[in-house]
């Protein structure tokens, strides 16, 4: 993508850069390509939205990042460099002192991700002993429970001197939800990667729980990866978003600008099936067709099948191209004015 | 991680119902597989055991009394494996035996498995009265131990094949009862469940045709497994002589006979064992082969 | 304008379900107390022919047993449910199932409504087979309309749940819900567990198959933007009570109940010009085990008065066609 090659001049490095990153997982039906060819960029102190369906690769492509494929599944090819570290060199040992320090990640369900066997300070505790070099050598668990209470209290847990101890069923969806929050922010990370944070949570509690990570973002400078399917979320809660389908990323731009001007068809395609409470009489336009079968793809754009647009010339491999200011669309019509 | 599968992935295969699918995967694992073929083996051998069994299992020759297997001195080809305490060949007398430990394992397990389904899906589903009284009475008999209330309930009816089969279904059924009432109580909350009530199928529909086919493989699995514990209580009984009643050959009550032997002639009491330990070993892989190929969560 | 409308085709009047928890023997034995769970605290409301109620509410605010409770899959507590001018609150199950093919319900997990044993055309055809309306040849034939009419093809007849992806399962769910014409259907959050470009496909469906075959809806969701756009009217639910109904237009665009306007509030809305000004709820859904006093959402509520913690206000008219169960629309309506 190098999306901002012309002015990358005065722009800082990137905190993570990501090129050409293709991840497979073999199954008996073939070999599958969950991610083929992302190439992004999260700056330092930017909330980049990462919005899909299901199977469009935006958990794949993160979980590549930090290295939680398992085995038959593999990064076939690509780079990913964080913070000027080549991440596919990395051994073990880099791996553990990376994870939970310098880049975190929060699941889409924290029942699961927590462990129901410790206690919610054990957890953050477990974290911050083995990450925080701040903490005194001494006392290093005092410390570190003292600093598990502080996030607590941070993220909006009530009473949390008291109910740092109690095991994760014992807590509400939106807090196990800030409890994984807590943990991830611990040991002040550079990179927040947020899969689907708010997806098994209530409207109520949902806006509670992304305005909690807004805050925390500004606080501690630190960059996040919005992951989700929701473009409502993405358009109040990030400075930029990619858009990825069948395992590609389509459309790329500054927020306010790819919502207000979607420039490939199934970012406009995924605008109009959203049902807004502005325009009730507006109709939800469905996306006709199904999301295409991710083995042995190639040769073509992916959404032709679906696509209303498209041409004899979308059978072919379609790069990405500038569409405006730092905006790049994965379609050969992304430059025509269409209604 | 949510990683991967896509649904059109799994949409192009040919079309296969899901007991399909797991009979195939347990054929796929050859350990089990192989397993298996023993299990139909020794089937096979009870079955055709009068067309097998070199001699006749009951006929007593005093000249040959603890003849030793072919491969010893003294020993001949014929009698391959020896003659016991009356000098009755020791291969026709596991042949035969076989018949024995595979009627009363299948026998019990499989009235058992009926009664403990039945039992079960009543519980589960209806619940109320009927999953208290049903549910009691497993916990009582799951409080005796198993042998002592076979033993007990033998000394009662005396021994025949018919009395340990009762015995062992009087207490065995609780096991299918139990892996089935715990199955029900998680599929009868299933949402497939409340659309076939929400369509208007009745409660037996329900159970028997809605619930029942989703819970039949760990009941499956698990009778298997138990069909191993039934040949070994089956061989304990014999063992004890409260069993099957001589002359008939089983293999429990032809180790207690060469107890008296086993220094000087160790074949008498060592092949029927080993016969009980080849069944029980090949069951248990299979049933573990089962496992595998019916558990849900191997399922692709 | 009562005396023009039609009369209801549902009418739900007081209606209340409790669980009993910890009723087992052993807490019998051991006079424990036991726990109640008003899941539905005397709700009532009614459906007229042909339109499409919305019923949004948060996890565990009793919608979907409402539902379930209007079709008796599970028992009404107390209260009453008319159907079609009949009472079926009390009826004979075996009535409640001659009925089962005038109310049907869609549900919402595709993966789990299906049983995984059964092929397609078992699980279509079962209604048929079990209310005896289709014989032997005809069935099929049946069968193969129906998934015609949600866009499925004759060739899925064999397949099993697993072949299919969540979209075409839950066209499979709707198939063996229309399958008897039913005039009343349930959608029980028929599009929460689908990725959106399917959930628009299946609320387009669902809105062509409501025009062709005359259906009426009670339409559950906890996504507002879809209860807008399928809804006519819409009743906002709480803690087991319904807290504001009215027409779709009124009540989103001016919404009264402060609950009301948190929840729309806090959709994360596209386009910056139609966001609102955030109504922030402090805190989480209390315990339904322990519901507060007086107004159940005074202990999140950002206005809330003395009243309110002692007394629970009822629902009455807030001056645009609409009900609201509020404090505040009384002491506003008394100024």
């Amino acid at each position: 993508m190098l999306l901002t090659r012309s002015s990358a001049t005065d722009r800082p490095a990137p905190l993570l850069s990501i090129r050409g990153l293709k991840t497979c997982f073999p199954t008996r039906a073939g070999l599958v390509t969950a991610v083929d060819g992302v190439d992004l960029d999260v700056q330092p102190g930017e909330c980049l939205g990462i919005v899909g369906e299901s199977g469009s690769g935006k958990s794949v492509t993160f979980a590549s990042v930090i290295g939680l494929i398992r085995p038959p599944g593999r990064i076939a090819e690509g780079s990913i460099h964080f913070d000027g570290a080549d991440l596919r060199t990395l051994d073990p040992g880099g791996w553990r002192r990376l994870r939970g320090r310098d880049i975190a990640m929060t699941m889409q369900d924290a029942l699961t991700a927590l462990n129901p066997a410790l206690t919610v300070a054990e957890q953050i505790c477990e974290v911050l002993v083995a990450h925080a070099q701040d903490l005194p050598r001494r006392n290093r668990w005092r410390a570190a429970r003292a600093r598990a209470i502080e996030m607590l209290r941070l993220v909006g847990i009530p009473a949390a001197e008291s109910r740092m101890d109690d095991y994760p069923h014992q807590f509400s969806g939106g807090m196990r939800q800030r409890i994984m929050i807590a943990i991830a922010l611990a040991c002040r990370p550079k990179l927040l990667i947020a899969d689907e944070p708010t997806t098994a949570l209530d409207v109520t509690i949902q806006a509670q729980v992304l305005d909690l990570i807004s805050d925390l973002r500004r606080e501690f400078g630190m960059s996040v990866v919005l992951i989700t399917h929701d473009l409502g979320v993405v358009a109040e809660h990030t400075d930029r978003v990619a858009v990825m389908y069948a395992g590609q990323i389509v459309e790329t731009g500054p927020t306010r600008d790819l919502i207000a001007h979607p420039r490939h068809p199934y970012t406009r395609g995924l605008i109009g099936l959203i049902p807004r409470l502005s325009d009730l009489d507006a109709p939800i336009k469905p996306i006709e067709g199904q999301v295409p079968d991710l083995i042995g793809l190639g040769g073509t754009c992916r959404f032709a099948d679906r696509c209303e647009l498209r041409l004899p010339e979308c059978r072919q491999d379609i790069p990405m191209r500038p569409v405006g200011a730092a905006h790049e669309a994965r379609c050969i019509r992304a430059g025509e004015d269409l209604p | 991680m949510t990683a991967v599968p896509n649904d059109a992935a799994i949409v192009r295969e040919r079309i296969e119902s899901p007991t399909g699918q797991s009979l195939r995967r347990f054929l796929a694992d050859r350990f089990s597989a192989a397993a298996m073929g023993i299990v139909l083996l020794f089937v096979l051998l009870a079955v055709f055991a009068p067309f097998i069994a070199p001699h006749d299992p009951y006929e007593t020759d005093l000249f040959r009394r603890l003849q030793p297997p072919a491969w010893m001195e003294g020993g001949e080809w014929s009698f391959v494996l020896g003659c016991d305490g009356l000098g009755r060949d020791i291969l026709s007398r596991i042949i035969y035996g076989a018949r024995v430990s595979i009627t009363i394992g299948l026998a019990v397990v499989m009235i058992a498995t009926v009664i403990g389904i039945v039992l079960g899906l009543a519980a589960g589903y209806l619940r109320g009265w009927v999953d208290i009284v049903i549910s009691r009475i497993v916990d009582i008999l799951l409080g005796f131990p198993y042998l002592i209330f076979a033993i007990a309930l033998m000394a009662m009816m005396g021994p025949g094949l018919k009395n340990i089969i009762l015995a062992l279904v009087l207490k065995e059924w609780v096991v299918p009862a139990r892996v089935v009432r715990g199955e029900v109580l998680a599929a009868r909350e299933m949402e497939y469940v409340e659309a076939a009530r929400a369509v208007g199928a009745p409660r037996r529909y329900i159970m028997f045709r809605e619930i029942l086919p989703n819970i039949l493989s760990p009941v499956i699995v698990v009778s298997t497994i138990r069909m191993a514990h039934v040949i070994i209580l089956e061989a304990s009984l014999s063992f004890l002589g409260i069993g099957v009643q001589p002359p008939t050959a089983s293999w429990g009550s032809m180790v207690a006979d060469g107890r008296a032997f086993v220094l000087d002639a160790w074949w008498v009491s060592t092949f029927p064992g080993l016969a009980i330990l080849a069944l029980v070993l090949s069951i248990n892989v299979a049933s573990q082969g089962l496992r595998d190929a019916f558990d849900p969560k191997f399922s692709d | 304008m009562t005396h023009q409308e039609p009369p209801p085709l549902l009418d739900v009047r007081n209606l209340e379900k409790v669980y009993h928890l910890n009723d087992g023997l052993l807490q019998r034995v051991m006079r424990e107390p036991p726990r109640v769970l008003r899941a539905v605290d005397y709700v009532s409301f009614s459906v007229q022919p042909g339109e499409t109620l919305g019923l949004i509410g948060e996890s565990g605010c009793g919608k979907s047993t409402l539902a379930r409770t209007v079709l008796r899959l599970h028992e009404p507590t107390s209260g009453s449910i008319v159907f079609d001018g009949k009472d079926i609150t009390r009826i004979p199950l075996a009535e409640m199932t001659a009925l089962r093919r005038r109310m049907q319900i869609i549900f919402q997990d595709p993966y789990a409504s299906l049983n995984p044993r059964k092929s397609v055309e078992q699980i279509v055809g079962l209604p048929l087979a079990l209310h005896g309306v289709a014989k032997r040849g005809e069935l099929r034939d049946r069968v193969v309309a129906m998934l015609e009419n949600v866009g499925l093809k004759s060739g899925h007849l064999g397949r099993y749940p697993h072949q299919f992806s969540g979209g075409q399962r839950q066209r499979i769910g709707i198939a063996r819900a229309l399958i008897l014409n039913p005039s009343f259907v349930v959608c029980d959050e028929p599009v929460s567990a689908l990725d959106v470009s399917v959930q628009a496909q299946i609320i387009a469906l669902l809105g062509t198959l409501k025009r062709e075959l005359g259906l009426t809806y009670l339409f559950i969701s906890h996504d507002i933007g879809v209860i807008g756009h399928v809804s006519d009217r819409v009743a906002v639910m709480y803690l087991g009570d319904i807290v504001e109904i009215g027409p779709t237009r009124a009540l989103l665009n001016a919404p009264s109940h402060p609950y009301t306007k948190a929840l729309l509030s806090a959709v994360p809305q596209i386009d910056a010009g139609s966001r609102r000004e955030r109504v922030k709820l402090t805190g989480d859904l209390p315990s339904p085990l322990a519901p507060p006093s007086g107004c159940k959402f005074h202990t999140r509520c950002p206005f809330a008065m003395d009243v309110c913690r002692r007394e629970a206000p009822v629902l009455r008219k807030n001056g645009r066609d609409a009900l609201a169960a509020c404090h505040l629309l009384e002491i506003e309506h008394a100024a």
